[in-house]
């Protein structure tokens, strides 16, 4: 206990110093976030020197083996800087599909080859990945996947489409899902393979959406040549590795329901609809609807503590980060709907510097993807059902 | 501190369960029900607790108690919310105990912790007078006479108030209904002059009393901490026994589900198990998220409620208030998925759908936590 007291006080000690105060604001627009990659570009000096001091510090990934650039915090330690981080605002320094979701599979499926290859470029931000799941006729269904990896001596020619592929057409290299054995039963013939994007016969179409940007794209794959060596796990168990990612992805995106940087509910609406001589916003349904909202995020907040805490202890279920991806996911619908109604008009406007170019609008559009996006809402209670509940037929 | 039981909270809860499962499962709260129990629960039973320490569980160890948390406390409140076990527990174990630990003077903890601890004294905490949860509204007038008191007023639903050998009264000393400041709290014999005790058949069938106070004298002796500062106190009080009933309503709505989830297997028609069609297994699933999360946002408040006891009010408020909507989907959808066998006497999930209802209503609900919440973070 003393040392993890040391260790807070230490670890607070290094925040106050070393993360500059333009990053301990609210993000306000997408060039906020830094994503790494080859191409990568600092919008701000203070988000380069916030980025490189928690590099160096191997606070990129706090709890990954020092030896591929990670921190090699434990859980307890990690649990610590992830409170001081939030409780000064600090942003995250990088945002990253290598650290959020391929790392874990990496880790515990790569080859020691593969994993020193790869993990100290992400804890590093040099490359940028993206993830090749989904296709056409390969949605909730993934497993029906189609796209081919045919055996040419000691590489695989790859041909075929994925869809809804995230910032395809940034990422440097991406982690994808190929059939290796059409004659297999479907989730059999699956393998999990990384490829460089500037690979020959790579091409990605980013896809307009609803709320007018295009963060996904179509990725095309014609007789694209890939080592062998570059399988992540077994050929044909591919599958295995693709539902271990998936989980590490649904625990991600059931983040998004949590607050993180962004002002409260409560202090939003107050600026648009205004408060009554006691304080309580001008309009009772809204502040029941926040209220509620603000209810369920705490509650999310605390069980999204213990399932780590669980899975430190040997207690947790695989299957539960479905469950937490259900809940977060609507519940940040749930907060953009109340974003939208607390701003009212102002909300409505979609081009204007004075709107950040209908950031809010934009924003909630973007969420309605949430329960989509890694597995739909109807796919994760589905998950919960059998894998949880044991119902049969599920 | 992580989210989890200790070893040492898992064994209590093992001992709390081993306990309560074999001594009273529903099968018993039926029993004093149908059979109109004068006492509305089992002395035997609650010497029993008191012999393995429960009913001391939170009294501090140099008054024969066990001194231990809020913890403990929630995880023998979800056992008896498993299987509905009425027991002084509540009232006396949880509000009364931390009440007199808190507030009393050296010569009232000795003389009735002990007596708390060893299953020999029944307190109730009386507290509310309307229709709704509002301690701040309290209007049961204290006058000063003489060197002491004088109580006149009306209580509703105090717990255990019609077995109580002592209750903890809740009066305004000054100010008016509405205000913090003003309310004394005051310990008081129920066979007091001045003192009716009705007692009040309620829905899940659990004690309760309503209480009138006709110029009841008090002396200065049985003032519990500061005059005009009760406030302070009851409010620590109260989300103790918030985080308590939040935990009961976390056992309650987890057995409900375990029972509903077991008839969904079981239960063949149209030549399968319902729980074969998808629209009761997303419900099912739904309702077993709920329960996940608000068992996590329960365990949360209640290590708030040892760390930091003051600083714990968010954290209950969130609470009781998930805890509350949590339960009342987890019997609505228990009785429903049960169908017709659910809307019978004979079948206990009748019984979690009352005493659900009565948790929702005890220390404050959904709502009233919600607006808790809005308050606290000013808007």
């Amino acid at each position: 206990m003393a040392d993890l007291d040391t260790f807070r006080r230490e670890t607070r000690n290094w925040l106050e110093a070393n993360c500059p105060p333009e990053m301990r604001q609210p993000m306000t627009s997408e060039e906020d976030t830094f994503w790494g990659g080859r191409n990568a570009k600092f919008s701000s000096e203070p988000q380069r020197i916030w980025f490189e001091r928690m590099r160096d510090k191997g606070w990129t990934v706090p709890h990954w083996p020092r030896e591929y650039g990670g921190g090699g915090l434990d859980g307890e330690e990690a649990k610590i800087l992830r409170q001081e981080m939030a409780a000064i605002g600090a942003r995250a320094p990088i945002t990253s599909f290598g650290i959020s979701m391929l790392g874990p599979a990496l880790l515990k499926y790569g080859t020691d080859a593969q994993k020193r290859e790869h993990l100290p470029k992400i804890t590093a931000g040099l490359i940028r990945w993206c993830q090749g799941y989904s296709e056409p006729n390969a949605g909730s269904d993934l497993a029906s996947l189609q796209t081919r990896a045919e055996s040419d001596g000691d590489d695989y020619i790859i041909n075929g489409q994925k869809i809804w592929t995230s910032y395809a057409n940034y990422a440097d290299w991406i982690f994808c899902l190929v059939r290796t054995d059409p004659t297999a039963k479907k989730h059999d013939g699956i393998s999990f393979i990384l490829f460089d994007m500037t690979s020959k016969g790579v091409s990605t179409k980013p896809i307009l959406l609803i709320s007018g940007r295009s963060p996904f794209c179509e990725t095309f794959f014609d007789n694209v040549r890939v080592p062998k060596a570059n399988v992540v796990g077994t050929v044909n168990r591919g599958w295995d590795v693709a539902k271990y990612l998936l989980q590490h992805e649904r625990a991600m995106i059931s983040g998004m329901g949590e607050r993180g940087g962004s002002r409260p509910l409560g202090q939003v609406a107050a600026d648009s609809v205004g408060s009554d001589g006691q304080g309580r916003l001008d309009d009772a349904l809204l502040r029941a609807q926040i209220a509620t909202f603000d209810v369920d995020e705490a509650a999310l907040a605390a069980a999204a503590e213990r399932m780590v805490d669980l899975a430190k202890a040997g207690q947790g279920h695989p299957a539960f980060s479905s469950a937490m991806k259900y809940y977060g996911t609507e519940l940040n619908k749930r907060r953009h709907e109340i974003l939208m109604s607390a701003g009212g008009i102002d909300a409505l406007e979609w081009e204007s510097e004075r709107s950040g170019e209908g950031a809010r609008p934009r924003a909630w559009l973007r969420t309605k993807a949430n329960s989509i996006e890694g597995g739909t809402s109807e796919v994760m209670l589905g998950i919960v059902a059998k894998r949880i509940l044991d119902l049969p037929g599920a | 501190m992580p989210l989890l039981l200790t070893e040492e909270q898992s064994m209590l809860r093992d001992s709390a369960r081993g306990l309560i499962s074999d001594h009273a499962p529903v099968a018993h709260l039926r029993k004093l029900r149908d059979t109109r129990d004068a006492t509305g629960f089992s002395s035997e039973l609650w010497a029993t607790f008191a012999e393995m320490g429960f009913a001391g569980l939170l009294v501090p160890e140099e008054h024969g108690g066990s001194g231990l948390g809020a913890v403990e406390a929630g995880i023998v409140m979800e056992e008896i919310g498993r299987t509905l076990m009425p027991s002084p527990f509540l009232a006396t174990s949880v509000l009364s105990a931390s009440a007199l630990t808190r507030a009393g003077s050296a010569a009232q903890k000795s003389e009735y912790l002990p007596k708390i601890a060893g299953g020999q004294l029944i307190a109730a905490l009386a507290l509310d007078e309307a229709a709704k949860h509002r301690p701040l509204h309290t209007a049961l007038q204290a006058t000063r006479s003489g060197n002491g008191f004088k109580l006149s007023g009306s209580k509703a639903m105090v717990v255990d108030g019609h077995v109580a050998d002592l209750l903890l009264v809740v009066a305004r000393s000054a100010a008016t209904p509405g205000e913090r400041e003003g309310l004394t709290l005051f310990l008081v014999d129920p066979r007091a002059k001045g003192i009716a005790v009705e007692r009040t058949i309620m829905v899940d069938a659990h004690n309760a009393a309503r209480i009138s106070f006709d110029n009841v004298e008090v002396t200065a002796d049985h003032v519990l901490g500061e005059v005009d500062g009760g406030a302070a106190v009851l409010s620590g009080v109260l989300d103790l026994g918030r985080g308590a009933v939040a935990s009961e309503m976390v056992g309650l709505s987890e057995e409900v589900f375990g029972r509903t989830v077991a008839y969904l297997k079981e239960r063949k028609q149209f030549g399968k198990a319902i729980g074969e069609f998808q629209a009761l297994q997303h419900r099912a699933a739904q309702l077993y998220i709920e329960i996940e999360i608000t068992r996590a946002a329960v365990l949360k408040a209640l290590q708030a409620l040892d760390a930091d006891p003051a600083g714990a009010t968010a954290a209950v408020a969130v609470a009781k208030a998930r805890a509350g909507t949590t339960a009342t989907r987890a019997v609505q959808e228990g009785v429903q998925m049960h169908g017709g066998m659910g809307m019978t006497d004979q079948f206990d999930i009748g019984f979690f759908m009352k005493r659900a209802r009565v948790c929702e209503e005890l220390l404050g609900d959904a709502n009233y936590h919600a607006a808790q919440l809005a308050q606290l973070r000013g808007y």
